[in-house]
């Protein structure tokens, strides 16, 4: 299979942003996230929790509210004070409303999902009608004291609790006027504090309204009297966090001590019909706040500080062991940040407002497998490309020849041309970049560096032509009439004749560059692309699916290769299929064209078609390396997948030539040691 | 007992009593809720416990009502008369009474009567009768005179009787009084007369009444102050012809007969009436309750402020006009019996009932568990589970061995017992176990000589019983001193409080050695003696050593040189259990099971010094056997462990110290335990030397693996 020099590449230093909000589409079984940074990412749960779409973050526009409205809308609104709706279609911002009240803390949509409520900082909580295109402003409720953290409808629509400083209200939603305020205590541990923030409230259809707040309590209040219920004191910490399952049998609370508790309505004794409110199961999944929790009708979703997002199946509502019962914690994002420059050896990383250039070292030593080379020369740290203006980079690319770089952020398009003079290197931006080329969800070159392909964001593919400086806009494939999908992943071959696209629910078109023209489309799967590639030579398009099936479609002859109706018919190994993180990367062996080489975020895989499949028996992993010289020569003809698993997190893997791969790692501990300091916690002692 | 509670008021605002009190105070349709119609133009709704007011209304100025306000039962409206011929009916929403129904009446309106169950009754002052639906469908209609000219109607009350209302007021005519009673089942009115004895000419000042089965009875309070009984008969003989009243004498003087207040009178129950009026003729006005079988006074509050000689009682409210507020007194009467006033609890089970399990079987599901979103799949386990339990025999084995847990032999409890845990796979196998458990000991308490120590044994070692399902067990074990059963509980249960185990401690070393030879001990934790005893060379020279050593080589300490005198004595003691296998296996038990250091410690502090000398001298030879190999572990199939069998010494030390100090016999062994606590600082004080050269050394290790940001590798895929 191979001996490969490996670039262990550790000086990434990609830190992701806290999650601040989750809101989960029961309809569409989707999960919108928020982070600090404004970016806002939308998650499959169906599709194996694959993130299939984002939209890039803004300085100013920090979400502290998401919601989902009308079906399928998603709205966020955040300190600067504004109303968005995004274009889930499109992938950008449908528009920007400002709701005048100051900042945004809190937002919820009605329970028939018409009408959506903002609770703003000056303590006014403002209706908002949904219009077909648009939100009208409607009216106001009673103005309170101070600022609204948190609202809830109750689910007949008929009232909503506001969560404040001090207190909660409780409106009357066709008078807007306060029917009852309800004082929380600010006694923490028999301390006065000097505040009580409402975080969080939950409206239930019987009338009891549920708080949680600064002072570590979940409390549940009569609404029809305004009376204190019930009190749980949860944590020494803030409760941060509240969410309500659809049923209203269970609900789950997040508090800045990163323990998720489980709260269940259950019967009194075993027979009878009296049902109360229990503290069932702490999770302590997370080490940061936890700022933000859902429900979904089978898992606990929350995320925060420490930046993971996690999905804890509920295994009373998991009936068969698969995807769905495992706990998963998503903490990279499924798309790549890296890209890679063949020749010159350079690696481009992204991070949110700037880019960096790095060159890789060499060495000139051999070693047998585990060894580590001395270096002959260090990586080197080349550039460091800051952006203009508040918006967070969507993507990135060098060209593979390293003379070009560029990169999109919501509103504007750089190109810029690198040159190389022994040790010096300038850069040079390309101007008069054409007008409708504003942003970009994808670019990337063509394997000679000639051509330059952009996904832009109406939904069309154009074609650039570099040649020594300059530059030319030679097509744009239209998107089909009356569809608007944006393209979020291209792939090409290496002669540059084709370029496949891949939207996020349309499938994979193969377009001929030559004669600029659609040559066909790839027959419709129900799972979305996580990565795609064309071999060369043979022009087959490799596309892996985020339910981890890898298919082989050969783009000359428009129909499935033999090995991949193979591998269908045969099946993967069930291992393969219980990977819980997408591949994101494949390529191709230059001398080898049996070998497809891909990776996700826990190992590196090279399948080699000539070798027989695994069946369930095989053992599929062998993580001990052989011992004796017969057994090498089993191993190596044992079965088509040869997986390593010394890289991870892995974030990029390519072959930069022959025997030489360049691995770019992430380690949790370096994430961590960025983060704020957690809560600290006693272990021991009283 | 009847007991009054504490007075609350129920608005602060000054209700328009006038010198004449409230119209009235009436029920609604909500219990907690009542009408309150003062003497002017007002209608107050109080919540009474909230103690504040839902509504209010009231008529034009100009107008007056004349007729307290009461609720339709049937509709939850509010009829009210103002200027005794019209009618106002409305409801909670209505906000102003000009604009709710009216109706405008040919006669005036005396009261209107409402009860549950039935229509509104409306009572006109010349004493004519009718259901408001009637009266409603046409208004104007002609209203007949009953009562003759001058009579004045003083006093009616509405009553259910048989499903059948029954209407019943009272007349006054120049000091005679009249009662008619209305059937309107037979729409007979009769009419009866009061008859007075010799000395009567006092005027009566307050009825009440409360029906028997064939009576009405009527009490009346006279402005004697004395309360007589008049019963009068439901169904009446002779209809036709006019009837006289007897009334007899109840209580004599309950009021001072010369009160400057009115005074009043209501029953509360069938022994109990509520009087409001001043006791002695000076004295303030009093709230007193009597009971009037025994005669006695219950309960009497002062009301200084006055009252307007008019009292309410519904629900378990009296209400008054204390002063100028209305004022509302719970009152509670439980039922008294000579028993609870001697103090003797009474036996609440009865026993032909059902007792409820305490058991709770977490595996069957719970409705809530099993959402809607469950797939087909469940539905389809569940539907198999269904036919599992079908194909069961009609009478399933674990109701049978309950119902012989109840009254069979001990044999065969045992014979269905070993039936039922056969089949075990029962869904409500926990439960079942639970049930026998209880129903075993309950047998065992109530029957000394019933103790089946065999069944008892099974139940516990099915795995499914814990101390706090059936606290019981161990007391009844204790008791019999059955240790087999102790330490099987000790093994198998993973909550006994610290209390009890050290109440087995104390009999684990206080049984008798032949008791215990009879017993059959699970003996797995125990290594074989004997097996020791044959390796004693060996261990002499290991023993010697102590955990690598020696501590005849600490010459500076004197004591040793009382011990070195007779190595030879020494050794033996050390070496040879001290306690038999039985009692070593038991102690294991203990030794195994799970305290808390604060709670165990009080209470081994009751066990006798010899009882304590002995389990330490036992522990220290299980130490000395656990430094024997390199492991520090004991041989056996569940030995204790190093650390359990150190901190009991510990525990015990701490717990009796000054009176193990005190014993001669104990001394050699704390100058042994002492010595070993010596031996093991210096052991510990010499590794803490070697563990920073070892530190070094992982650190050396740690660096290699760190590999820094950047590195070349190499990597071979097979």
């Amino acid at each position: 299979m191979g001996e490969f020099k490996v670039h262990r590449v550790r000086f990434f230093n990609y830190v992701p942003s806290a999650i601040r909000c989750v809101a989960y589409n029961n309809q569409s079984n989707r999960l919108a996230v928020s982070r600090t940074d404004g970016t806002v990412e939308i998650y499959n749960l169906s599709a194996n929790y694959f993130q299939e779409k984002f939209f890039p973050g803004h300085e100013s526009r920090a979400t502290e509210a998401l919601c989902w409205a009308e079906g399928q809308r998603l709205f966020s609104a955040g300190l600067n004070g504004e109303i968005i709706e995004y274009d889930l279609q499109a992938l950008n911002i449908k528009y920007a409303m400002d709701a005048f009240g100051g900042p945004i803390w809190s937002m919820a949509a009605s329970p028939s999902g018409s009408q959506l409520l903002v609770g703003c900082e000056d303590g006014s909580v403002k209706l908002f009608q949904i219009t077909p295109d648009k939100i009208q402003f409607e009216r106001n409720f009673d103005r309170q004291k101070s600022r609204i953290l948190s609202l809830s409808w109750r689910p007949s629509g008929t009232h909503i609790a506001a969560g404040s400083i001090d207190y909660i209200s409780v409106f009357d939603v066709k008078s807007g006027s306060t029917v009852h305020k309800m004082i929380v205590d600010r006694q923490y541990m028999g301390v006065s504090k000097r505040k009580c923030i409402v975080w969080g409230v939950a409206f239930l259809s019987d009338g009891t309204v549920i708080s949680v707040d600064s002072a570590g309590k979940v409390q549940f209040w009569d609404s029809a009297t305004g009376t204190l219920v019930k009190s749980h004191l949860i944590a020494n910490a803030d409760v941060q966090s509240i969410a309500v399952a659809n049923q209203e049998d269970s609900f789950v609370v997040g508090t800045a001590e990163g323990t998720v508790f489980h709260f269940q309505l259950v019967p009194v004794t075993s027979n009878s019909g009296e049902k109360q409110w229990v503290r069932t199961k702490p999770f302590q999944h997370h080490t940061h706040d936890v700022r933000t929790v859902a429900h979904s009708p089978t898992s606990l979703i929350s995320g925060g500080t420490d930046t993971h997002l996690v999905i804890r199946p509920l295994m009373e509502k998991v009936e068969v062991k698969n995807y769905d019962a495992a706990l998963r914690k998503i903490t990279f994002p499924h798309r790549r940040l890296i890209s890679c420059s063949r020749k010159r050896q350079l690696l481009l990383f992204q991070f949110a407002h700037h880019l960096e250039l790095w060159r890789l070292g060499s060495t000139v030593a051999t070693g047998k497998n585990g060894d580590t080379l001395p270096l002959s020369k260090n990586a080197d740290h080349l550039l460091y490309l800051k952006t203009k203006g508040p918006e967070n980079i969507i993507c990135s690319c060098i060209s593979p020849c390293g003379s070009w770089i560029a990169y999109s952020t919501a509103s504007r398009f750089f190109l810029y041309r690198l040159n190389y003079e022994h040790d010096n290197l300038s850069l040079k931006r390309v101007s008069k970049m054409p007008a409708f080329l504003r942003s970009a969800l994808q670019i990337l070159f063509s394997e000679d560096s000639t051509k330059l392909f952009v996904a832009s964001n109406q939904g069309a593919l154009h074609i650039f032509q570099l040649s020594g400086g300059s530059f030319k806009h030679l097509h744009a494939f239209q998107p089909q009439s009356g569809t608007v999908e944006a393209m979020c992943l291209l792939a090409v071959s290496a002669d540059g004749n084709w370029l496949a696209a891949s939207g996020t629910s349309a499938g994979v078109h193969v377009y001929n560059v030559k004669q600029l023209k659609l040559h066909c489309t790839v027959p419709a799967y129900n799972f979305p692309v996580t990565a795609m590639a064309v071999a060369p030579n043979t022009n087959n398009l490799v596309i892996a699916y985020s339910d981890q099936q890898v298919f082989e479609y050969s783009i000359p002859d428009k129909h499935y290769t033999d090995w991949s109706r193979t591998v269908q018919k045969h099946g993967f190994h069930h291992l393969w299929l219980q990977r819980d993180t997408p591949i994101t990367h494949i390529s191709f062996h230059p001398k080898r064209p049996m070998h497809i080489l891909l990776h996700d975020a826990y190992m590196f895989c090279i399948i080699d078609k000539s070798l027989p499949l695994p069946n369930d028996k095989t053992l599929f992993y062998n993580p001990f390396p052989p011992t004796n010289e017969s057994d090498v020569v089993q191993r190596r003809t044992a079965h088509a997948f040869k997986i390593s698993k010394i890289y991870k997190p892995l974030l990029f893997m390519d072959l930069l030539d022959e025997r030489t791969l360049v691995a770019v790692e992430r380690p949790l501990d370096d994430i961590i040691a960025q983060l704020p300091p957690p809560i600290k916690k006693k272990k021991f002692g009283t | 007992m009847a007991s009054l509670e504490e007075e609350f008021t129920l608005s602060s605002v000054v209700l328009n009593a006038g010198s004449e009190g409230l119209l009235g105070v009436e029920q609604t349709s909500k219990t907690d809720q009542f009408l309150v119609t003062d003497n002017g133009r007002t209608v107050i709704l109080y919540k009474v416990s909230d103690q504040k007011p839902l509504g209010s209304w009231s008529v034009k100025q100009g107008q007056i009502i004349t007729c307290p306000a009461v609720c339709n039962f049937q509709t939850g409206e509010y009829i009210v008369v103002h200027d005794n011929k019209v009618l106002r009916i409305w409801n909670n929403e209505d906000v102003n009474l000009d604009k709710v129904f009216k109706a405008t009446l040919s006669a005036e309106v005396c009261r209107i009567l409402s009860v549950q169950g039935t229509e509104p009754l409306v009572l006109f002052k010349e004493g004519a009768v009718r259901g408001l639906e009637a009266l409603l469908a046409e208004p104007q209609q002609k209203i007949e005179t009953v009562i003759s000219d001058e009579e004045v109607i003083k006093w009616t009350k509405f009553f259910i009787v048989f499903r059948h209302p029954v209407l019943i007021f009272i007349t006054e005519k120049h000091g005679n009084y009249f009662a008619y009673v209305q059937m309107f089942n037979s729409r007979v009115l009769s009419k009866y007369t009061f008859l007075f004895g010799q000395d009567e000419n006092s005027i009566i000042e307050s009825f009440t009444a409360s029906v028997d089965r064939k009576f009405i009875s009527l009490m009346s309070l006279s402005s004697d102050g004395c309360i007589y009984e008049t019963l009068i008969p439901i169904r009446p003989t002779d209809p036709e012809k006019n009837q006289s009243l007897v009334r007899s004498l109840l209580f004599k003087a309950v009021v001072s007969g010369d009160a400057r207040h009115g005074v009043a009178l209501t029953v509360l129950d069938q022994d109990h009436v509520a009087v409001l009026g001043s006791p002695l003729a000076a004295s303030k006005e009093c709230l007193s309750v009597w009971n009037i079988k025994f005669q006695t006074l219950q309960n009497s509050k002062e009301l200084p402020q006055g009252t307007s000689g008019q009292l309410w009682y519904y629900g378990e409210n009296l209400f008054m006009l204390h002063g100028r507020s209305l004022t509302v007194i719970p009152y509670k009467c439980e039922v008294s019996s000579l028993a609870g006033a001697l103090g003797k609890l009474k036996h609440s089970q009865d026993p032909g009932t059902h007792v409820v399990p305490h058991f709770v079987n977490w595996e069957t599901p719970q409705e809530c568990g099993l959402g809607a979103q469950n797939s087909e799949q469940s539905r389809r386990i569940l539907r198999r589970r269904k036919i599992e339990v079908s194909l069961q025999p009609e009478v399933p084995p674990s109701k049978q061995l309950l119902s012989t847990v109840m009254k069979d032999s001990e044999k065969h409890i045992e014979v269905e017992l070993r039936k039922f845990l056969a089949i075990k796979q029962t869904p409500d196998f926990h439960t079942v176990i639970g049930d026998t458990v209880t129903g075993l000991l309950e047998r065992c308490k109530a029957e000394p000589s019933f103790y089946p120590q065999n069944c008892l044994m099974q139940l516990t070692q099915t795995h499914v019983l814990a101390y706090s399902l059936c606290p019981d067990l161990m007391e009844i074990a204790l008791q019999k001193k059955d240790v087999q059963l102790l330490q099987l509980c000790l093994q198998h249960f993973p909550d006994i409080p610290e209390l009890v185990t050290c109440a087995c401690l104390k009999v684990f070393l206080s049984i008798a050695d032949d008791s215990l030879q009879e017993t059959d001990v699970n003996m797995e934790s125990v290594f074989d003696c004997s097996n020791s005893v044959r390796d004693e060379k060996m261990e002499e020279q290991t023993e010697i050593l102590q955990n690598g050593f020696n501590p005849e080589e600490d010459k500076c300490n004197k004591c040793d040189q009382e011990l070195n005198e007779k190595p030879q004595a020494k050794t033996k003691e050390t070496t040879l259990c001290p306690v038999i296998a039985k009692r070593a296996a038991l102690l294991n038990a203990i030794l195994h099971s799970a305290y808390s250091e604060t709670f165990l410690l009080p209470h081994l502090k009751d066990i006798p010094a010899q009882h304590i000398t002995l389990f330490l001298k036992y522990l220290y030879f299980l130490y000395l056997k656990c430094s024997e190999n390199a492991t520090l572990t004991l041989p056996g199939i569940h030995p204790p462990t190093l650390n359990q069998i150190m901190d009991w010494i510990c525990l015990l030390l701490d717990a009796n110290f000054t009176v193990v100090v005190m014993m001669p016999e104990a001394k050699r062994l704390l100058i042994n335990l002492y010595k070993l606590v010596k031996s093991q600082i210096s052991v510990y004080s010499e590794l803490n030397k070697i563990e920073v050269s070892f530190r070094e050394l992982q650190k050396l290790n740690q660096e290699k693996n760190n590999r820094g940001l950047y590195s070349i590798e190499v990597l071979e895929l097979f």
